[in-house]
């Protein structure tokens, strides 16, 4: 009989499945949910590799931008093949740049870090917080000219934000780099097309299948690295890491990975809720993503 | 690792489908609700804005109002939407209606691992209910819960839901699709969603939930040969490595495999890897794996490798079933590429045979194909490819179309049609001796219904009207057969499918020899059929002898159905075995409803279309297409 959720929810995996499995599904059990998303995200970044040069990657030096680093030097067994780029702004945290710095190393990356083109390159009409972000979609524009990419990889998924949620996997840009959700190709069956036309680009999200949830079970399995600001400090941590000023910590006591778990089980609030340009305006993060924004 | 890991940990991707008024919204915001998986408030929210508006709780607010708010406390989209039973979490992919539908749908149900198809209690299984479980069977969709809505319009009736479910599950049969469960529920409010209703008494079956919560991930891919496209090879230090994507089967160090099209086998080295716990024995569908091969052999992308035995297909010449999805027409001569695993292949539409109609789920002879059509067509291209027929393996069965830089189509690949045309080129000069001589093809038509049907009774007909023609006709009756040729069978499962066998094998040699075949086999389920078209090949042609359980057993004159209900004959089909009505059959005889002469009427003008049409130019295709020559349809 089904209990009405009362505040927090049961973790839904401590709840034993009563079904015994059948033999067929037995030996796929030894693949578990955590290998199938895996290997699907290294299925995509192979593709985008063997389909889509220049390529590049973008590293936000988020949790999210790491997992999908970790994945690539599985799918290239241990060195990323080409450069990963972070969209520097000049404002992001100092645990952030010593981050960069030891990790780009550590990973053997080619790091391309561009300044991104200054504040007043970007459009007047967009609210505040929003047009500290859109300095990213410039520097995304300007990479993407500067180092003639036919395909850029990108960490985003479905369940982080609305317009996030109606992406593909491959997704197509035209010159200029805007997005038109309502002209999407179809995609199916990961028979992804790739090829555009002179000038365009595809953005590749490998990680589009995952959820926040996915993302914190990988990293705890994977034990990757990350900027220590996720984990609580003096009863705050950030649940989304962007810049100085435009990203709010949360109020948290998880201050480590199993308690950060437990915490998402909980929560009903969204991912993105410290991130402020996402909520200025109702549209303000749709008019972002429209013209380039991740 | 825990043993909590091993179970799903990342959401189950469900798609609701159904007709527009049929309650999907409201199913879904009940299911939100009951399930508290609404943020705070919503409800009282909810309750206020039905009350404003004097109506009754409106639950297809609850989706209306999350698109708006949709960030603030769960994430919700048009496109996904997350919520969670007490054991696992799920994602709901909504397929919006309106004017880009079918891309989106397609897009959407493609990642579906079920679906959930809601039929209201007093429209029934709608035309448009039966498109969309016709597209999740063609997009590999493999199980689905129907849930049977608006119960408390009819009064809670039991009769009214056992009519529709069994409707439901004869339908879903014959594509392929497994009903798991079928539920009564009113979605308003919300009996048997979350809660077990009291109002529906007389069901003891499963909530929506806990039929959500039954179903099985689909691994089947695990049971069959290896497959594998190849993506790539990397090259480290003297090591070639082959990378891709396990489609089926299962990989372990030592394996004898062969790529495709070199035909050339090695064994596999071992796996590389990068921070891998442990080092990787052994692989299964769907990893993806990196390994090296004890063979020096040139490898690339597009190759496929299969096991030894099993092998994929090649061909330069395959009739598919496609949904066409851009917004001009197809026609014939339309040069795509068609990417099949990881190969792209340039290819020429030589042939459209028929449209689907998707009100009637009939095929029509059409020439062009509209945007959204569903349509069986011959691609053929210069170089012979590699692939997989769809009923035989799914994964490399299945293509998607390309036009320039866009996706056009997807399809999925029922026919090597050079092979079947090559398996009758033994004889080609004969076979186009034997038309001139018959003025009219080798074809065989196949009578498939339920015992009382008119099988037997249209196919003398028909025959009688031939040998007057003076044509080279022969029946093959069931009755008849099984007297002679087949005598030593039973009716045992095994014994069924030899039985259809051998008649196969017989009409395929005389329809070869230019004859006209009539071949009356209850032949009941969509399986038997193809087994059936598969032997025979492109000369098949099915004709349904469509009547009712009820109308057959009325006329039983045999009186076999009384037997088989008193239980004197076992397994008899429509009583105690399983009747699958085809699906698509080429032509279908109305013969409850139309008289015999007229239904005679019919079938006569069909064979005439297929078998005497066109005399010139069918000799002329008889020497290159043979598929061509009898698919030519009116």
């Amino acid at each position: 009989m089904w209990r009405r959720r009362a505040g927090c929810r049961d973790d839904p995996l401590s709840t034993d499945i009563s079904t015994a499995p059948t033999p067929t599904e037995k030996l796929a059990m030894t693949m578990n949910e955590l290998d199938l998303l895996e290997s699907r995200s290294i299925f995509i970044l192979r593709e985008a590799f063997s389909k889509l040069r220049p390529l590049a990657m973008l590293w936000s030096l988020g949790k999210d931008s790491n997992v999908m680093i970790w994945l690539a030097k599985k799918a290239f067994l241990g060195k990323v093949p080409f450069p990963v780029m972070h969209l520097d702004t000049g404002l992001e945290f100092p645990e952030t740049y010593a981050f960069r710095e030891r990790y780009a190393k550590e990973w053997q990356l080619e790091l391309i870090a561009d300044p991104c083109p200054p504040i007043e390159a970007v459009d007047q009409s967009l609210p505040n917080d929003a047009r500290l972000a859109a300095r990213k979609s410039l520097g995304v524009t300007q990479a993407i000219e500067r180092y003639s990419l036919k395909g850029l990889i990108a960490g985003i998924r479905r369940d982080e934000q609305a317009t996030r949620a109606k992406e593909r996997v491959f997704s197509p840009r035209a010159a200029g780099n805007t997005w038109d959700f309502r002209v999407q190709p179809p995609e199916f069956w990961d028979m992804f097309a790739a090829d555009v036309p002179p000038g365009a680009h595809v953005r590749i999200h490998p990680l589009l299948h995952w959820t926040e949830i996915d993302i914190w079970r990988y990293i705890k399995r994977e034990n990757i690295p990350l900027v220590p600001l996720y984990f609580a400090k003096n009863g705050e941590r950030f649940r989304s890491l962007g810049e100085i000023g435009i990203t709010r910590p949360i109020k948290s006591t998880a201050a480590n990975i199993d308690d950060i778990i437990a915490e998402l089980q909980c929560t009903r609030t969204a991912e993105r809720a410290g991130r402020t340009m996402d909520h200025e305006s109702e549209d303000a993060f749709e008019r972002l993503r429209t013209t380039g924004y991740l | 690792m825990t043993t909590n890991d091993n179970i799903a940990a990342s959401a189950f991707p469900i798609v609701i489908v159904g007709h527009v008024d049929h309650g999907k919204s409201t199913l879904i915001g009940r299911l939100l609700n009951d399930t508290g998986s609404l943020p705070d408030g919503k409800l009282d929210e909810l309750l206020r804005v039905s009350n404003r508006r004097g109506t009754e709780m409106e639950w297809s607010f609850a989706l209306d109002a999350l698109q708006i708010e949709r960030d603030q406390a769960i994430t919700i989209d048009s496109t996904q939407i997350w919520f969670q039973s007490t054991t696992r979490r799920y994602v709901i992919i909504d397929a919006p209606g309106h004017r880009e539908f079918l891309r989106n749908m397609i897009t959407g149900a493609a990642q579906a691992e079920a679906a959930v198809i809601v039929v209201d209690a007093t429209q029934g299984f709608t035309e448009q209910t039966k498109r969309h479980a016709y597209l999740l069977h063609l997009l590999g969709v493999s199980q689905a819960i129907v849930a049977i809505n608006k119960l408390d319009k009819v009064g809670f009736d039991q009769a009214v839901f056992e009519r529709l479910s069994s409707e439901a599950r004869v339908h879903l049969q014959s594509l392929s699709l497994e009903m798991t469960s079928a539920i009564p529920v009113s979605a308003r409010d919300g009996d048997n969603l979350a809660l077990a209703s009291k109002r529906i008494n007389w069901w003891s079956g499963p909530t929506l939930i806990e039929a959500l919560d039954a179903l099985k991930r689909n691994r089947t891919a695990v049971a069959k040969p290896f497959r594998l496209a190849v993506q790539d090879v990397y090259r480290d230090d003297e090591e070639r490595i082959i990378v891709g994507r396990i489609e089926s089967g299962r990989l372990k160090i030592g394996d004898l495999i062969s790529f495709w099209p070199s035909r050339r086998t090695a064994r596999i080295k071992a796996f590389e890897t990068w921070n891998a716990a442990t080092p990787i024995l052994s692989a299964a569908a769907p990893q993806s794996v990196a390994f090296t091969v004890d063979e020096d052999l040139f490898v690339e992308r597009g190759n496929i490798a299969a096991s030894p035995e099993g092998g994929p297909r090649q061909s330069n010449a395959v009739r598919v079933r496609l949904f066409w999805l851009a917004p001009g027409q197809l026609n014939v001569g339309k040069a795509l590429r068609m990417r099949v695993g990881t190969s792209i292949i340039s290819v020429t539409v030589s042939h459209i045979h028929r449209v689907l109609d998707v009100d009637s789920l009939e095929f029509h002879d059409k020439k062009i194909i509209e945007t959204n059509d569903i349509a069986d067509v011959t691609l053929t291209s210069a170089v012979p490819f590699i692939f997989d027929l769809f009923h035989e393996h799914d994964t490399l069965g299945r293509a998607v179309l390309i036009d320039g830089y866009d996706v056009v189509a997807g399809c999925v690949i029922d026919q090597d049609v050079a092979a079947t045309a090559h398996a009758s080129q033994t004889v080609p000069r004969q076979a186009s001796a034997h038309f001139q001589r018959n003025s009219h093809a080798g074809v065989v038509f196949w009578l498939t219904g339920l015992s009382g049907a008119g099988k037997s009774t249209l196919a003398q007909g028909l025959h009688k009207n031939l040998l007057n023609r003076g044509a080279q006709v022969y029946v093959l009756d069931g009755d008849i057969i099984r007297q002679g040729l087949n005598s030593d069978l039973g009716y045992s499962q095994a014994d069924r499918t030899e039985n259809l066998r051998r008649v196969a094998e017989v009409a395929k040699f005389l329809a070869g020899e230019g004859a006209i075949v009539i071949a009356a086999f209850i032949s009941p389920t969509v399986a038997d059929r193809r087994r059936v078209r598969d032997i025979i090949g492109a000369p098949f042609h099915e004709v349904y002898v469509k009547a009712g359980l009820d109308v057959c057993e009325a006329r039983d004159v045999k009186g076999l159905y009384a037997k088989a209900r008193a239980g004197h004959i076992e397994d008899f089909t429509g009583i105690s075995s399983l009747w699958e009505a085809p699906i698509l059959p080429d032509l279908t005889l109305h013969t409850a409803h139309d008289s015999y002469d007229s239904s005679l009427h019919q079938l006569l003008t069909y064979v005439d279309a297929v078998a005497f049409k066109d005399n010139e130019r069918a000799v002329s295709q008889m020497n290159c297409d043979v598929s061509v020559t009898s698919r030519a349809t009116a």
